[in-house]
C-alpha cells in the first residue's frame, strides 16, 4: 500500500531521452518499478532500454495506461510537460527538474488542483516505497522495507536519514522528498495526511529545516488531526542569519523561521526532535519500540 | 536576487510607481553635483543590500549640494550590518504627512500571491504585524484573473485609505502587481509609501527580488546583478557555480545538497567545532566542481582541517574522491582532511581513495563519527 508510489504505479518518464532522464528511468525500473513509457517529442517509435518513447503524454496514457508521471525536462520546458500530464489524465505527477522560475508553478499550481491531481515536487527526489516502487532519484540501496513513513524538504538529507534509520535497524514505508522551492506541490501537511491514512505506516520521521513556517504549521497539524506519532529533525542551526530583505516574509507568517523556532514549535506539541541525524534516528527507534 | 533601492526604483519608474527624482553616485563630487542638478535639498541614501540603515547612519539629509557631498564622504565605504556602502542614492527630499506600507509577495503555506496594504507603514511595520495585525490588509490573489479591481477597493476599503487617495493607491497597487507579474519578481515591497501634505502617494523606498530562476527571462535585470558586493571567496564560489557562505571558524565544510550542508555544520558544532563556512557544491558535481569548491574553501587562511560529506544521490562518490585527489594534486593542500562517502558508487569512491590514500587523507565510515574526527585534527593541528 504505502503512499504515492507503489505496485499499482505505472510510470510514464518526460524527458526520457535526456542524460539524466534515461539514467534515472532505467534506475526506476530495474528497481521494480512498472515503467510504461517515456515521452520525448520527435522520438515516437525509440526504445530506451527497453522502455517504449512516446510523442506525447496522452499517447503513453491510452497505449500504455500510465498513471503516474516523473518530470525530468529542462526548467524552462518543466511547466508545460506538467501541464501536459495533469491534461492527459495523469493523477500524480512528480517533477524532479530543478530550478523552474516560482511565477510558472504560481500559474500552474491552481490547475492541478482543479484537476484533482497530486503533484510532488518540483526540485525534489521524488518518493519510493521500498520493495515496491522507486520514481526519482533517491538511492534505494540506503533504505529497507518497514513501517516509517519519511518526509523530508531536502534531498541527501533525507539519504542521511534513511541511512541512519537503517543502521538503528528501521525500514520505511514510504520516502518523500517534498522539494524546497518557494512553491510546491505537496506540503508537509499533505504528505502527513498520507501517512496518517496509511495502514503500512506506524511511525513518521519529519526532516525540517530554517525558513518560512511550514514545519511550524506541521507542528499544528500534527497536533490536532495526528494519531500516527511524529519524530523529527530540523537542519540549520547553525547557519548564519539570512539576510531577509523586507518585512513581508514575516508579516505573513509570524514567524522567525529559524531552526530553533521550529524545534519549539514542533517540541510543543509533543513531537521530539533529534539535534543531529544520528540522534533523530535513535528517538524514531525509541518510539518505535514503544508501540510494541 | 536582491536590487538595491535605487534599481527597484528605476523599475518602479519603468512601471508608473511614482518616486522621487534622484540619481546613484560613486564619489562625494558626483554627489555634490547630483545635488546640485536635482535643485533642492536631498536626502543621501547608502545602497546596501540590508535592512536597518537609518538606524545606522547610512541615510542622511536633507542636505545641501555642500553637506550632500559631505555626506556621501560619510556614507561610502561605511560597514552597515556587514554590507559595505559603494554608492549612494540621492533624491529630492519629500516632505511626509502620512507613511503607508505595501508589500506583493508569494505566499508559501497558500501557494498563492498575497497583497498587503496598512495605513501603518514605517520602520515598525513587523511591530504593527505582531500586535495589530487587523490593520494589515491582505487579499490572495487567483492567478487566473490576475489583480482586479475590486481587490485594490477591498484592500484600501479595509485598510482604510482616505477616499481622496483611494484611486491613488488603487493604481499604484495594480503597477506594483505588474511589476511583480511581469518581471518574475518574489517580492515587490513599497515602505514606505508615503502621503505627502499635497495629497500625493510616492514610493520612498523599494525592496524588489527578482527570481534567480527566471533571470533568463530578464537581461536587462540579470545585469543588475553586483558581484563587486560579495567578497572574494563568495565571489570566486558564485563565478563556479558552488554555494559558499563564509562563517567564522576553522573547519572547512564541503557537502552536496543544502539540507545536508546544514545538517553538517549543526553535527560538527556538536561535536565541539567551529565551521569555517558552508558550501554546496549541489547536485551531480563532477570532479571539476570538487576542485573548485577546494579552491574557495582553502582561500580561507583560517580553515585547519576540512571535512568532506557527501551522500551520493545524483551525485557519484566515485566522481567526488575523484575531484578530491586531483585537488590534492593541483592545490597545495597542508590541512588535514576527512572525506565521508555515502550512497550512489560509494563502494568505488571509497577504493578509490584507499588506493591513492594520501597522507593529510582520512576516511571516515559515519557522518558523526567523521564530524569528531575533523573537529580533533582541526585542534591538534
Amino acid at each position: 500500500m504505502a503512499i504515492l508510489v507503489g505496485a499499482d504505479t505505472r510510470l510514464v518518464v518526460q524527458g526520457i531521452t535526456g542524460r539524466e532522464g534515461s539514467f534515472h528511468a532505467t534506475r526506476n525500473r530495474d528497481y521494480g518499478t512498472d515503467v510504461v513509457a517515456g515521452v520525448t517529442p520527435g522520438k515516437a517509435g525509440q526504445e530506451v532500454n527497453g522502455i517504449p518513447v512516446f510523442d506525447t503524454v496522452a499517447d503513453a496514457v491510452r497505449e500504455r495506461g500510465a498513471n503516474t508521471a516523473m518530470v525530468f525536462v529542462p526548467p524552462r520546458f518543466a511547466a508545460d510537460a506538467i501541464y501536459e500530464a495533469v491534461d492527459s489524465g495523469v493523477g500524480t505527477v512528480i517533477c524532479i527538474t530543478e530550478g523552474i522560475p516560482a511565477h510558472d508553478m504560481l500559474q500552474l499550481y491552481p490547475y492541478v488542483r482543479a484537476r484533482g491531481a497530486t503533484l510532488l515536487g518540483p526540485n525534489c527526489p521524488g518518493a519510493l516505497s521500498p520493495g515496491a516502487a522507486n520514481v526519482g532519484i533517491i538511492p534505494a540501496q540506503v533504505f529497507g522495507h518497514g513501517r516509517i513513513g519519511l518526509v523530508s524538504r531536502s534531498g541527501t538529507l533525507t539519504y542521511q536519514i534513511g541511512k541512519e534509520l537503517a543502521d538503528a535497524g528501521l525500514g520505511n514505508s514510504t520516502i518523500v522528498g517534498i522539494g524546497g522551492d518557494p512553491i510546491v506541490g505537496l506540503s508537509f501537511i499533505d504528505v502527513l495526511e498520507r501517512f496518517e491514512a496509511d495502514p503500512e505506516t506506524d511511525l513518521v520521521v519529519m526532516v525540517g529545516e530554517i525558513g518560512g513556517d511550514e514545519e511550524e504549521k506541521a507542528a499544528a497539524y500534527i497536533g490536532e488531526h495526528m494519531s500516527t506519532p511524529v519524530v523529527a529533525y530540523i537542519a540549520g542551526f547553525q547557519a548564519p542569519p539570512g539576510k531577509t530583505m523586507g518585512h513581508a516574509g514575516a508579516i505573513i507568517s509570524g514567524s522567525a523561521g529559524t531552526a530553533q523556532a521550529k524545534k519549539e514549535a514542533l517540541e510543543g506539541r509533543g513531537v521530539r526532535v533529534g539535534r543531529s541525524p544520528t540522534e533523530a534516528a535513535q528517538l524514531a527507534a525509541e518510539a518505535f519500540a514503544q508501540l510494541g | 536576487m536582491d536590487l538595491y533601492e535605487y534599481q527597484g526604483k528605476q523599475l518602479f519608474s519603468r512601471f508608473g510607481i511614482p518616486v522621487s527624482d534622484g540619481q546613484v553616485v560613486d564619489t562625494p563630487e558626483e554627489a555634490r553635483e547630483a545635488a546640485e542638478r536635482l535643485g533642492a535639498p536631498v536626502m543621501v541614501k547608502a545602497q546596501v543590500l540590508t535592512g536597518g540603515r537609518g538606524k545606522a547612519g547610512g541615510i542622511k539629509g536633507p542636505a545641501s549640494p555642500d553637506e550632500a557631498e559631505a555626506h556621501a564622504r560619510a556614507i561610502l565605504g561605511m560597514d552597515i550590518n556587514g554590507h559595505v556602502a559603494r554608492r549612494v542614492w540621492l533624491e529630492r527630499a519629500s516632505d511626509i504627512e502620512r507613511e503607508y506600507y505595501c508589500s506583493i509577495t508569494f505566499d508559501r503555506g497558500a501557494k498563492k500571491t498575497l497583497v498587503m496594504l496598512t495605513t501603518a507603514g514605517g520602520i515598525d511595520i513587523e511591530e504593527v504585524a505582531s500586535e495589530t495585525p487587523e490593520r494589515i490588509a491582505r487579499v490572495h490573489v487567483d492567478p487566473l484573473t490576475g489583480f482586479q479591481p475590486f481587490h485594490a477597493r477591498r484592500l484600501c476599503y479595509a485598510a482604510g485609505i482616505p477616499a481622496e487617495e483611494m484611486r491613488q493607491a488603487a493604481d499604484i497597487l495594480a503597477r506594483a502587481y505588474r511589476a511583480y507579474v511581469e518581471t518574475d519578481a518574489m517580492l515587490v515591497e513599497i515602505n514606505p509609501l508615503i502621503v505627502t501634505p499635497g495629497g500625493e502617494l510616492r514610493a520612498l523606498d523599494s525592496k524588489y527580488t527578482v527570481d534567480d530562476n527566471a533571470l533568463y527571462k530578464h537581461p536587462d535585470i540579470a545585469a543588475m546583478r553586483d558581484l563587486e558586493a560579495l567578497d572574494e571567496q563568495e565571489r570566486m564560489a558564485r563565478e563556479r557555480g558552488v554555494t559558499y557562505v563564509k562563517l567564522d571558524g576553522t573547519v572547512g565544510i564541503i557537502g552536496n545538497g543544502a539540507g545536508l550542508v546544514m545538517s553538517t555544520l549543526d553535527v560538527v558544532a556538536g561535536a565541539g567545532g567551529t565551521p569555517a563556512n558552508f558550501l554546496d557544491v549541489g547536485g551531480g558535481a563532477q570532479a571539476d566542481e570538487i576542485v573548485t569548491a577546494m579552491e574557495v574553501l582553502l582561500s580561507d587562511s583560517k580553515v585547519r582541517a576540512v571535512l568532506f560529506n557527501v551522500f551520493g544521490g545524483i551525485t557519484r562518490c566515485d566522481e567526488v574522491a575523484r575531484g578530491v585527489l586531483t585537488a590534492l594534486e593541483r592545490l597545495d593542500v597542508e590541512v588535514p582532511i576527512v572525506v565521508r562517502l555515502d550512497g550512489t558508487n560509494d563502494v568505488e569512491g571509497r577504493a578509490i581513495l584507499a588506493e591513492a590514500a594520501p597522507p593529510n587523507l582520512h576516511v571516515a565510515e559515519t557522518m558523526l563519527g567523521a564530524a569528531e574526527q575533523v573537529v580533533a585534527l582541526a585542534g591538534a593541528s
